[in-house]
């Protein structure tokens, strides 16, 4: 089994509100994050595939393929967006870098023919990620 | 659902790596540079990675603040800008970064209350890095 991990980039803004919190909690829970108008991140995405190595070509995947998924699939549906109004995943959940990793799986896991997802890691900034492995 | 978040962390400390069950030639032996008796330093990059569910309200493993709050002052606060030699954890105990790791994961473990710890990770310089999971297996 070989891991291959190819990255990606987008930039995005979000904010992060409860409605069934009260205004105070909101701003307590989720401090500057809370403001309304959002704010941006440079977010690195990253997805790891696994599998066997084809002994033909000597790739676990065509890396071309997985780049074009990675784009169709995810860039084009977040970056340069408002998360909050322009997801529709995120219209009712709040985009957190939890809930991107969880969201970029759902989004990645059935259009992978091509290999086994193995692991999401979302870098929020350079010092802050998720990793979602697809657990319950 | 389970997820994994991260955060990275900086502090910088100075130590001396020595063994007092050696000799000295053994010490110059063993530890080479490191065992310099005026000590050196470093920039120690420190990761903690929490695991658990993702909380429906929030959308958070735990909230970062929390996270932050807890990292400043139970490790930045004591290690930052201290010789390591000279605190309490490292008496009779060399303090390698092996070592260092193993004893912040047990910092948090201890005390961190909002979510579980996954691992410590750090680097000691940018061409060595150090993990402990409590003595599970690292999860990559």
């Amino acid at each position: 089994m070989v891991y291959l991990t190819r990255k990606a980039e987008f930039s995005a803004s979000h904010f992060y509100h409860n409605p069934e919190f009260t205004p105070e909690e909101n701003k307590r829970i989720f401090g500057k994050c809370n403001n309304p108008h959002g704010h941006g991140h440079n977010y690195t995405l990253e997805v790891t595939v696994k599998g066997q190595v084809d002994q033909r070509s000597g790739f676990v995947v065509d890396l071309k393929e997985l780049k074009e998924i990675m784009n169709r699939e995810v860039i084009e549906a977040v970056d340069h967006r408002f998360l909050n109004k322009e997801v529709a995943e995120f219209h009712e959940r709040i985009p957190t870098t939890e809930n991107l990793a969880i969201t970029i799986w759902t989004w990645l896991k059935p259009k992978l023919n091509v290999a086994q997802l193995h692991r999401i890691r979302v870098y929020e900034t350079p010092d802050l990620f998720v990793d979602y492995y697809g657990e319950a | 659902m389970k997820a994994y978040l991260t955060k990275r962390y900086w502090f910088s400390a100075s130590h001396r790596l020595h063994c007092d069950a050696l000799s000295a030639e053994e010490n110059r032996d063993v530890y080479g540079k490191c065992n310099n008796p005026h000590g050196h330093g470093h920039n120690y990059a420190l990761e903690v990675t929490v695991t658990g569910q993702v909380d429906s309200k929030t959308g958070m493993v735990c909230n970062l603040a929390d996270l932050d709050g807890f990292v400043h002052e139970n490790i930045l606060e004591r290690f930052g800008h201290e010789n390591l030699n000279t605190l309490p954890e490292f008496q009779g105990v060399v303090p390698t970064t092996e070592n260092l790791c193993m004893e912040i994961y047990d910092i948090l473990e201890r005390g961190f209350q909002h979510a579980a710890i996954e691992k410590v990770r750090m680097e000691e310089t940018m061409l060595n890095s150090f993990e402990y999971a409590g003595g599970r297996e690292i999860r990559n």
